[in-house]
């Protein structure tokens, strides 16, 4: 319990522009979502052509977790426990609205289970598992904003129990094109930046 | 470390409005499935456990209610009114609440609603319960899933072993709606006959409906008869398919494996394991492997799907509730509908309902997006020895 814990790295993900520990990596004028993640995913150069599959939520936290996740140059031939804890406000509503719109009228009526898997928030966790080999704790919580006294203890819960090495914690929304952002930390037993609620806002608001 | 309890407890169905009477149905081998017709919900007769809807009215009424609740607020509401009732807990700064569900108010999404959209937000669905009882703090929402219900338990544990809160109660519910009955129908997972988990002749799920509450606690002194110690818990993903479990059963095997590991126990020392028991081919055939995996396959078995259909978010946290009381009565319950095995690897399904000296069990579930988690139980007296 008395092992010190600390914020490695961090990305933020939100008007048009994306940044690594506070650097920006991409930044674009795109007036949509959709084009600004599909400039993002190009400029960081992630191969996953899964990723034109997904939702937005999903393509949001997934590139956001791509980010941090490759910034560790962790090695392919190992596993690394890194546990995934999640967040938002809207949950997974912009698809659920998606799949509400093909069923409400019985004369245009088109569910999908390309749609339909959509509609939990944490499938994004699940995308992020498979393309980082994550067999990791994981977990999605809704509040009404960012919470990060919450998340400070969950992650400090996991690492005291020894459930994870790491802790990729945060906040992915996704609400229309005009209310999105992530914000993604990775908690460790390494790093510079102290693993505590006040430290973890003021990342959060920079 | 302090030891963590599950407690007082509450279970809203079709089968009854708390928890010991739902067990006593189903000790008798009753299921709350009944054939629905209503094309409002599914365009075909469909087998669910719908909560009658005038003595939901009724219960919930009786709580003296000031405002509108939609049908999910008024079964959660009134399930965990009585389990905080029961306990004898006042509402203080040092009690947490956690809501676990899957879809929330989806319901009011659709145009017909006359609730206003933003009621699908599931904070204000944590609002609504939380100010109903005056909680202090703010409502903590698991939704991942179909493990939501199980994992707030391992949420609230570790809540209150970090000394964020004292005590917390979990309020799981999800309802029917044809926002999940087109869904899964759209994965052609539903079925048209009662569900056989494990079973050759299943052809499905069922959905069905629930609101389920416990209080989690580290204080002896408010233990009642059926409470058991949450003595391991693990959460693990797949890392394989975003709608269909892992072939090898990964994520449940793995999370099996952290909670024996914390608990400090072999798995032959797990005398019943309550599954997840979807009856979808791929669900079954996936929890038969992890559970080999683990040298399980002999101990025995049930899902309880077949009293009430998979009930979403809230499952997780019911089939625990009946577990608990499965314990105190020493009594392993039937897993409804099973004939013949429909699983490559053996599996000792719970073929009728028998006498048994128990003391431990395991809770799984798993769920779209990779997710699993698995829980160990232990009665109280034995593990005071």
């Amino acid at each position: 319990m008395t092992q010190k814990n600390h914020i490695k790295s961090y990305v933020h993900i939100k008007n048009n522009t994306v940044s690594l520990n506070g650097t920006v990596v991409y930044n674009d004028n795109e007036p949509d979502f959709k084009s600004f993640i599909k400039g993002a995913y190009k400029a960081v150069d992630t191969k996953y052509p899964k990723f034109f599959k997904m939702d937005s939520l999903s393509k949001l936290a997934f590139l956001a977790g791509d980010i941090v996740l490759n910034s560790e140059q962790l090695s392919t031939e190992e596993e690394h426990n890194i546990a995934l804890v999640f967040s938002n406000k809207a949950s997974s509503l912009d698809t659920d609205r998606k799949h509400q719109k093909s069923i409400q009228h019985k004369e245009n009526y088109y569910p999908s289970p390309a749609v339909f898997v959509y509609t939990l928030p944490n499938i994004c966790i699940g995308e992020i598992s498979i393309k980082h080999k994550l067999y990791s704790e994981n977990s999605f919580f809704i509040f009404d904003g960012f919470n990060a006294a919450h998340l400070e203890v969950y992650a400090t819960s996991l690492l005291a129990d020894e459930k994870a090495d790491k802790v990729l914690c945060g906040w992915v929304e996704y609400d229309g094109d005009d209310n999105y952002e992530a914000f993604l930390y990775l908690v460790s037993p390494e790093g510079k930046i102290a693993h505590n609620t006040e430290e973890i806002i003021k990342l959060y608001t920079n | 470390m302090s030891k963590v309890y599950l407690s007082y407890n509450n279970i809203i169905s079709s089968l009854g409005f708390d928890s010991k009477s739902v067990v006593e149905k189903i000790h008798n081998e009753v299921s709350g499935l009944t054939l629905v017709n209503d094309v409002k919900l599914f365009s075909r007769p469909f087998y669910s456990s719908l909560i009658h809807t005038g003595k939901l009215k009724e219960a919930f009424y009786v709580l003296n209610p000031i405002k509108e609740y939609t049908r999910l607020e008024q079964m959660m509401i009134t399930s965990l009114s009585d389990c905080i009732t029961t306990s004898g807990i006042t509402i203080t700064d040092r009690i947490g609440l956690i809501i676990s569900t899957t879809k929330g108010n989806i319901d009011v999404l659709d145009e017909e609603n006359s609730f206003p959209e933003e009621r699908s937000y599931l904070s204000e669905l944590g609002k609504s319960v939380g100010e109903f009882f005056k909680f202090k703090n703010d409502a903590i929402i698991v939704s991942n899933a179909c493990v939501s219900g199980i994992l707030a338990v391992a949420v609230a544990k570790r809540y209150i072993i970090q000394g964020t809160y004292d005590h917390v109660f979990i309020a799981s519910g999800d309802v029917v709606t044809e926002f999940i009955l087109s869904g899964f129908n759209s994965f052609q997972a539903i079925s048209d006959a009662p569900c056989k988990p494990y079973c050759k002749n299943r052809t499905g799920i069922n959905i069905g409906e629930v609101a389920a509450s416990v209080l989690v606690t580290s204080d002896s002194k408010l233990l009642n008869e059926e409470s058991v110690e949450v003595i391991g818990e693990g959460s693990c993903n797949d890392a394989n398919h975003i709608s269909g479990p892992s072939r090898t059963g990964e994520g449940l095997y793995r999370s099996i494996a952290s909670a024996l590991k914390q608990a400090k126990i072999p798995s032959d020392s797990i005398d019943y394991i309550s599954a997840h028991g979807t009856a979808t081919n791929y669900n079954d055939e996936m929890e038969a492997i992890a559970f080999n995996r683990h040298d399980l396959g002999s101990t025995p078995v049930n899902s309880l799907k077949g009293f009430f259909g998979h009930t979403l978010g809230a499952s997780g946290l019911l089939e625990t509730i009946v577990g608990m009381h499965s314990l105190k009565n020493n009594t392993l319950y039937v897993s409804l509908g099973f004939e013949e095995m429909g699983v490559s690897q053996p599996i000792n399904v719970i073929e009728e309902t028998t006498v048994k000296e128990l003391n431990t069990f395991l809770k799984t579930a798993s769920g779209f997006g990779g997710c699993n988690t698995a829980i160990l139980f232990q009665t109280i007296q034995k593990t005071n020895i």
